[in-house]
């Protein structure tokens, strides 16, 4: 058996959406290099709270560049608010599941594109409740640095 | 093209090695501990291997132990030396941060007994100096135990100078020798050392083989408890077919250490120039000191995983010690014991040469880490960050 599925060595392969957005509408970056991974998510959103463009960069493992992709191409052209419903889940599902010690890496992804709305939020100044948003994450519980 | 370049990890069996298990595998059948003839064949063929490894490594045939591979080898010889020790009151070891994990597990296992344990520093070279290893012999110490050479990153170790402080001292000296046999020169006299651990398939012997030396006058402890086979030592009926085909692949290797070296040596001084020229890359351990087949680098801005996910895809195999292929939260504890920062260490590649290596395969490694780091990179927020001076390089360009 292969350490991965078929879909995540596709998707890692040949990865959906990398890049930058000039300009972007909201930006959201989690992870840290002493982790091993970080993952950024460019935003476009249009007036009517749809996700025009989504691009992405990651630094990490297969299963980040994989979950980073997957989770782009599950939200592209979406409404904010069912982008925000997107879960760790759903991700590792659509990539026909993950190992047990690579979940974090879906996580990373769900995480990163909340951070991109709440971005997007707070550059417009739209209220939201602000616990359905993840908090920073300190890395002493994830490596142990 | 493809190239296995992962020979540290293990080794293709050679074509006399193969047929030489399968001539005792079919016929050579019975248990050595038999007293009719079959039996006896068997245990004639064990004690000719016993002689032919103890020629080797110069040693006398009773001092030649087999056993499943490295990792038990390096349990009993350490396991062994610390029931010794213990019974003159010394519970004191000494070894270094980068062992493999069947040295440092197992000095872990007797710290929880109650051995103090110092494990020295191997300094950005990678290599551990016999001063230290003199500075921190106590009236205590019951055993030094180090890598003849390193597994990740392939620096030799001045063995024999730290044997002859052993000897001097009065201490036992066990080497981890999996990376070295094989590979360069070892003799146990010259040495110095009084355990020494070997595993088979390091040099295109079969897996599951091993051999633990032990100077004749030491005392071993049992691991696997049973029949009265390896002396009473080491108990299971022998793997006569593994021992027959490893005692062949130590004989072969042995015989070419010298032309596998000068063919090796300059296409792997090639590989480390080519891929020194990647920017903000640097070689791990000492440029010299190393065994002729092993290199390994990091690269800054990428994870080491998806860099050897994507060079097997260019039929390229290799390892990294990042933490996403350990299967653990950290990276390579050799690397972080020579002092790279962890997110350097996520960002590792070892390639280990076959001694069948051509230059033309030496080109396509180096184009081929080189388009891969270069396209990690560029989808790599970190990279951006370091190249933007938003994050602070480690290396120099």
């Amino acid at each position: 058996m292969a350490l991965y599925s078929e879909k995540v060595m596709d998707h890692f392969r040949n990865p959906r959406n990398v890049g930058v957005i000039e300009n972007a509408d909201g930006v959201g970056e989690v992870g840290n290099p002493v982790c091993g991974d970080i993952m950024k998510i460019y935003l476009k959103i249009n007036d009517d709270q749809i996700i025009d463009d989504v691009k992405f960069e990651t630094f990490g493992c297969g299963s980040a560049i994989a979950s980073s992709s997957m989770a782009t191409e599950l939200i592209k052209g979406k409404p904010l608010d069912e982008a925000l419903k997107l879960t760790n889940k759903a991700v590792t599902e659509a990539l026909d599941g993950l190992p047990a010690h690579k979940l974090h890496c879906s996580v990373l992804a769900e995480e990163a594109i909340k951070k991109a709305v709440k971005d997007y939020y707070d550059k417009n100044g739209i209220e939201y409740d602000e616990s359905k948003f993840p908090k920073d994450h300190d890395c002493e519980h994830c490596c142990g640095v | 093209m493809n190239i296995y370049a992962d020979n540290a990890a293990t080794t293709k069996l050679s074509k006399s090695v193969i047929n030489e298990m399968v001539y005792y595998m079919e016929n050579v059948n019975g248990n050595p501990s038999s007293l009719y003839e079959t039996g006896q064949k068997a245990k004639e063929a064990l004690e000719d291997a016993r002689q032919r490894v103890a020629n080797i490594l110069n040693c006398e045939a009773r001092e030649i132990y087999f056993t499943s591979g490295g990792s038990e080898s390096d349990n009993q010889a350490i396991i062994s030396a610390a029931r010794i020790g213990e019974k003159k009151g010394k519970k004191h070891i000494i070894s270094t941060a980068f062992e493999h994990h069947a040295v440092l597990h197992t000095l872990k296992k007797l710290e929880k007994e109650g051995f103090e344990i110092t494990l020295l520093d191997v300094h950005e070279e990678g290599v551990v100096t016999p001063k230290q290893v003199e500075d921190a012999i106590r009236d205590d110490t019951a055993l030094v135990t180090i890598m003849y050479a390193n597994n990740e990153i392939g620096t030799i170790q001045p063995i024999k100078e730290i044997g002859e402080i052993c000897r001097k001292k009065g201490v036992l000296f066990h080497s981890d020798a999996v990376q070295a046999v094989g590979h360069i020169k070892v003799d146990v006299q010259k040495d110095n050392v009084d355990m020494l651990s070997v595993s088979a398939h390091k040099f295109h012997g079969p897996k599951g083989c091993g051999i633990l030396y032990a100077k004749r006058n030491i005392v071993l402890t049992n691991i696997i408890e049973g029949g009265a086979q390896e002396r009473g030592k080491r108990a299971g009926t022998e793997n006569i077919p593994g021992i027959m085909g490893m005692t062949k692949a130590l004989e072969e290797a042995v015989a070419s250490i010298d032309e596998n070296a000068q063919h090796i040596i300059p296409l792997r001084d090639k590989l480390i120039d080519g891929l020194n020229s990647i920017s903000y890359s640097e070689l791990n351990g000492d440029r010299y000191k190393r065994v002729p087949a092993t290199v390994n680098f990091c690269f800054e801005g990428i994870e080491g995983e998806s860099l050897l996910l994507l060079l097997d895809d260019k039929g390229i195999a290799v390892s990294s010690g990042s933490a996403c292929t350990s299967g653990s939260l950290d990276p390579s504890h050799v690397l972080l014991a020579i002092g790279r920062p962890h997110e350097v260490a996520h960002g590792s590649l070892r390639i280990s040469l076959g001694d069948d290596i051509t230059e033309e395969e030496i080109d396509y490694i180096i184009k081929s880490v080189k388009e891969v780091v270069e396209y990690l990179r560029n989808m790599s927020p970190f990279w951006k960050d370091l190249m933007s001076g938003k994050r602070q390089h480690v290396f120099a360009e």
